[in-house]
């Protein structure tokens, strides 16, 4: 699972990319957590754009981050979700506590073709 | 339900091995011609109930998995996902909402996931000795709309 993450003002952006498991999230949560901890930023953005797969670890990493950002008041917002990811996140209850997009239509097909 | 096709599947508990069991799986299942969102739906029930058996079953080891896919009459998927691992004392508890005996980031989802993306979800468990759990789902295709 590769991580890309890069700022603009405030606000921290995280593409994630590959399958989100929990083989691979522990990785993703470390990266996330050292940048934020450093940059402490007002707003942080989770681009899904290149999730392939997602299961119940995708639901942790988030309300984990979200309890991290929140102790120095950082909102958080979670971008172009797969039908299938926006499905697991709703599951969970997650749009109570971040803001969710979905991705473009057939943004699912095509990431699980790969 | 007579079964028309069936495969069995032997993995250890490491992490690396989910996501081969959710893909195997869900190849295997591909023959009933599946949608995305179907196969999504079983590779992450299948994903959560091999997670368990890394994460609780075999905690502190490396134990075998043991996976059988069954395909039944009417388009069903019955996968059974079992483990020797420790087992779990209460299933009731197990399998409600946000329960968690792990900290971290385990959102205590793993059992709700099964159940809204299957059909049936069974688990049978004995302490020292294991779990079983059977997924059931109806697939009903992507030439579904078309008979209907």
């Amino acid at each position: 699972m590769h991580t890309a993450i890069e700022t603009q003002g405030t606000t921290m952006l995280v593409y994630l990319e590959g399958e989100l498991d929990h083989h691979n999230a522990g990785g993703v949560r470390d990266k996330i957590d050292e940048f934020a901890a450093a940059f402490q930023p007002e707003h942080a953005v989770l681009d899904f754009g290149g999730v392939s797969f997602m299961d119940s670890s995708g639901i942790g990493l988030v309300m984990g981050r979200y309890k991290l950002l929140q102790a120095f008041g950082c909102t958080l917002e979670l971008r172009n979700l797969s039908p299938h990811a926006y499905k697991v996140m709703r599951l969970a209850g997650i749009e109570k506590i971040a803001v969710l997009k979905k991705g473009k239509e057939g943004s699912e097909n095509h990431a699980s073709a790969k | 339900m007579q079964v028309q096709n069936e495969m069995k599947l032997q993995i250890e508990s490491r992490s690396v091995n989910e996501a081969y069991a959710r893909v195997a799986v869900s190849a295997f299942a591909a023959s009933l011609d599946p949608t995305v969102e179907e196969l999504n739906d079983i590779k992450t029930a299948v994903s959560e109930a091999v997670t368990n058996c890394i994460v609780h079953a075999y905690k502190d080891a490396v134990g075998k998995i043991y996976i059988t896919v069954k395909i039944l009459e009417n388009g069903v998927v019955q996968i059974t996902v079992r483990d020797r691992g420790c087992g779990i004392a209460d299933v009731k508890k197990a399998r409600e909402p946000l329960f968690t005996t792990l900290g971290g980031d385990r959102a205590g989802l793993g059992f709700s996931v099964m159940e809204s993306f299957c059909d049936r979800v069974r688990v049978r468990s004995a302490v020292g000795a294991g779990t079983t759990v059977t997924l059931q789902k109806r697939i009903r295709g992507r030439g579904a709309s078309f008979d209907a």
